[in-house]
């Protein structure tokens, strides 16, 4: 328990994404079974395991000391899991010396106990384990780790073990569960690959690489078939023996968010396409209205009704026990036409492909779509199989050009790792309020878009005009007068709650530092607002 | 004779009238009486200081050799009689010198503790219960979340690091005087034998350190003249915290930021200040060593000062000791 409390520790605190694969990954070498997997499975949200509310805690926790001591302690530390596990009570020397319960018997303790039981079971493991490995435990048994590993992490860890790549892991994962030790066995090559036994499994996704300087000067606009980029999420729908998943793009099961659009999934073959919200005739809704439905668990039937989901298909790798991805990609595409027309066309419909001439012509599609939900151009080789990964050469995506705002340089806060001694952190915002009555209302957040050089000057500029610190923050002087003004580049705004602006940007990154320009110039927030709708 | 009567509270901080001086006091006085030299404690500018001989070379060291009109070494358990009160250094297991001062007139006995830690700690002299009537604690950890792990799996997590990440240079921030030293030491202990780099404001206090018998190994100025970014791969480099926050920090390969403190127990305060590796080694006791000593003092009345005063007060109150807070201004401990 304590190894996998340490990693947590860890992963909560280390910003890079290469050293939280380091960490993972040296933890999967040396911890073993079923311990690592059982630690793997908490981490891609796999584990099940009867919640306890954090109520329950609280009532815990004040049996054992004062209500007093610990409002205080709550107060202070701000967490009540973390509190929690620092005020309990410590165990006898005698009991944590040599029986540090192991993840294995955390999880079988938690796993058999019946509803009423847990809080009995929960109070008896924490009696006997450490601060961390408490804290590791009510972190388990209250849901949601949160500690900034997605799943793609954790199995990009895996891949690093085994040395294969990523897209075998994601291949498998839905026939495995925990503790994944024919997994293991196999990516230290001691086994055999795990057969693909379960039904309806994930296939690794192809992806496109951008358009760059001179790339396509080389290419001849005739081998190469162009069709709309859609601005929702990548999904693949996968029905089989009467088993029916739609996956995101790194493989996780998204079903469950969309009871909708799995009840008309009436194939057997695999579809790979853009999620949308909106129906596929009359309406294709933006990525704002689309965020409503996602990260969810589940739905309400009003939000089925009000954002009903369908998929623009792209692509047909499976159909029924046919395996196309070794076709060309112009005759999967006639069998994809046929496929989608027996589909229910509320939910399903086709991504039309866009001819064009030459690419001057597609270059002016691209920066003209038709739809405000297109984000630009897909050009892919027509005689080009369905590949895992990303393939230099086949698949190209050409995005419209970024939407541009000038923001006023608001806070900046220190980096991490190789950044730590720079302000490199920038939050921006833009006027708000009547005339004479300005303010800045903060936008986004960016951290980078800029060249080393500039990220220098922007640091000294911080460092020049503070006038406040909070912690790694500054607050920076921006007013009518003075101030820096960025420009700032994005893919799409969302409306957004949690932000008092209302708006939350996509990708937002600096493209450009506009020493120049004086900051009333600015842009103001109507300018933003009006993309929204 | 009444606790109060003997040692109460003023602007310049804690005052003595029958003996006419002053404990840690924040402002210039006629008479200080210091129990350690970090710098909320120790000023300068006072007419006469009587503290232990670490202590009057620490603040000589920092402030310059006039920094009072006139010194006096306290030797530890030694009584010293200052206009009719009997004065008495005893260790506080804090920093190299620290002390507690004990202060006694007609039967009544106060204690302040200054800053105080009860575990080990080589570089310098074991924390001693003194009984008395009145016990005048510190509080900076006075809180019950605040229990610090043992020393050696904190430097275990350095040093696991370090292998963990051979590339990166790893920066322990911690406090000049004292932490840093206590950091080193412990990297020692635990077998790390390679050279430790420091920052150019650690040199001073290092090397007094060693001058009074605490080895610290080969320790090398961490600047760019020692070498290219390069060089610093896989070093562990100590420094005070706020230099990783400047350009200094820039001459290091991919750092791990790391910290040596109390509160990195608290994980949002880590994460706060960007901390990657935090350490949770303190030079102050945890909440449970408070009221421990609270208890060995026999105190029947405790006045807590200088951090989190409430929880310990409500913890006296629930244990049946009188206790209240000294409202002091003007201490925020450097040590920490
Ligand atoms: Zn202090
Ligand atoms: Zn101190």
């Amino acid at each position: 328990m304590n190894r996998f409390a340490e990693l947590l520790d860890r992963l909560v605190l280390t910003p890079s994404r290469n050293g939280k694969l380091t960490m993972m990954t040296d933890y999967f070498r040396t911890v073993e079974d079923p311990d690592r997997g059982l630690a793997l499975a908490a981490l891609t949200g796999d584990l099940s395991i009867a919640a306890v509310k954090p109520a329950m805690l609280r009532m815990l926790i004040t049996e054992r000391m004062d209500p007093v001591l610990f409002g205080y302690s709550y107060d202070y530390v701000g967490d009540l899991a973390e509190t929690v596990s620092l005020v309990w009570p410590e165990p006898d020397a005698h009991l944590t010396a040599n029986s540090q319960p192991t993840l294995a018997d955390v999880v079988g303790a938690l796993q058999s106990a019946s509803r009423s039981d847990g809080p009995k079971v929960l109070v008896r493991l924490l009696d006997r384990a450490d601060i961390s490995a408490r804290y590791a435990i009510i972190k388990l048994v209250t849901g949601g780790l949160r500690i900034g590993v997605s799943a793609r992490l954790a199995k990009q860890a895996l891949a690093n073990l085994g040395a294969v790549d990523v897209t075998e892991i994601e291949e498998l994962w839905h026939g495995l569960t925990p503790p994944y030790t024919e997994l293991f066995a196999w990516l230290e090559g001691k086994t055999e690959r795990p057969e693909k036994t379960a039904k309806a499994l994930f296939r690794p996704v192809m992806l496109s690489n951008p358009v760059g300087d001179g790339d396509l000067e080389k290419l001849d606009p005739a081998d190469y078939a162009a069709e709309w980029k859609w601005d929702g999420i990548r999904v693949q729908a996968v029905c089989e023996g009467g088993v029916r998943r739609l996956y995101s793009r790194t493989g996780d099961d998204i079903s469950p968010a969309f009871p909708d659009l799995v009840e008309a999934m009436v194939f057997d073959g695999a579809l790979d396409g853009e999620l949308l919200v909106g129906d596929p005739v009359h309406e294709t809704g933006t990525f704002s209205d689309l965020q409503q439905r996602l990260n969810r668990k589940t739905v309400t039937p009003k939000m089925q009704q009000s954002h009903p989901v369908f998929v623009r298909c792209y692509d047909l790798l499976q159909d029924g026990t046919e395996d196309l991805r070794a076709l060309p990609f112009i005759e999967r595409r006639v069998r994809l036409e046929a496929f989608v027309a027996k589909l229910d066309p509320t939910r399903f419909d086709l991504s039309p492909l866009a001819p064009f001439a030459d690419w001057a012509a597609l270059e002016d599609m691209r920066r003209n779509p038709p739809h405000p939900v297109i984000e630009g151009v897909m050009l892919k080789r027509r005689d080009s199989p369905y590949l895992a990964g990303r393939p230099k050469g086949p698949w190209f995506k050409w995005k419209r050009d970024p939407f541009t705002v000038d923001a006023v340089l608001m806070y900046a806060q220190r980096g991490h790792g190789k950044r730590s001694s720079f302000y490199s952190d920038y939050t921006f915002g833009v006027w708000s309020g009547p005339e004479g009555g300005e303010e800045l209302v903060p936008v986004g957040k960016a951290y980078f878009g800029f060249t080393d050089e500039e990220l220098r000057q922007i640091d000294k500029y911080v460092r020049d005009n503070t006038i406040e610190r909070f912690g790694p923050v500054r607050s920076v002087r921006a007013d009518r007068k003075q101030g820096l003004v960025l420009e700032v580049a994005f893919e799409g705004l969302n409306r957004s709650t949690r932000h008092k602006s209302g708006v939350a940007m996509r990708f937002p990154r600096i493209s450009r530092l506009r020493w120049d320009k004086p900051t009333a110039e600015a842009d103001r927030i109507e300018t933003l607002q009006a993309l929204l709708d | 004779m009444r606790a109060r009567d003997l040692l109460h509270t003023r602007p310049e901080g804690l005052y003595c009238p029958p003996g006419d001086f002053y404990i840690d006091p924040v402002r210039p006085v006629a008479s200080a009486l210091i129990t350690h030299g970090h710098s909320d404690h120790a000023r300068s500018g006072h007419r006469s200081v009587l503290a232990t001989r670490e202590t009057l070379e620490i603040m000589a060291l920092r402030y310059g050799a006039d920094f009072a009109g006139t010194t006096q070494a306290a030797r530890l358990g030694e009584t010293i009689d200052v206009n009719g009160v009997a004065v008495t250094f005893h260790p506080a297991g804090h920093v190299l010198g620290s002390a507690q001062i004990c202060v006694e007139k007609d039967g009544m006995r106060i204690v302040a503790s200054g800053d105080y830690k009860r575990r080990a700690d080589s570089t310098c002299a074991p924390f001693v219960p003194i009984r008395c009537n009145v016990f005048i604690t510190e509080a900076t950890f006075g809180l019950p979340v605040f229990k610090h792990p043992p020393d050696s799996g904190e430097i275990a997590r350095v040093l696991k690091s370090a292998e963990q990440f051979p590339e990166r240079a790893h920066m322990i921030g911690a406090y000049a005087l004292g932490k840093a030293q206590r950091v080193i030491k412990l990297l020692r202990e635990a077998g790390y034998e390679r050279t430790i780099f420091i920052h150019g404001a650690l040199a001073k206090l290092c090397d007094y350190y060693e001058s009074q018998g605490i080895a610290l190994g080969d320790l090398q100025p961490a600047t760019v003249d020692s070498g290219a970014k390069t060089d610093f791969a896989g070093a562990i480099v100590v420094g005070p915290p706020s230099a990783f926050a400047d350009r200094w920090a820039r001459r290091f390969p991919d750092p791990v930021s790391s910290f040596a403190s109390g509160w990195m127990r608290i994980r949002q305060r880590a994460k706060q200040r960007g901390v990657e590796l935090p350490l949770i080694i303190s030079d102050h006791s945890d909440w449970d060593e408070l009221t421990e000593t609270i208890t060995e003092t026999g105190a029947g009345e405790v006045w807590v000062t200088h951090g989190r005063e409430e929880a310990l007060v409500r913890w006296c109150e629930l244990n049946g000791i009188a206790a209240s807070p000294l409202h002091l201004v003007g201490y925020e401990d450097e040590g920490d």
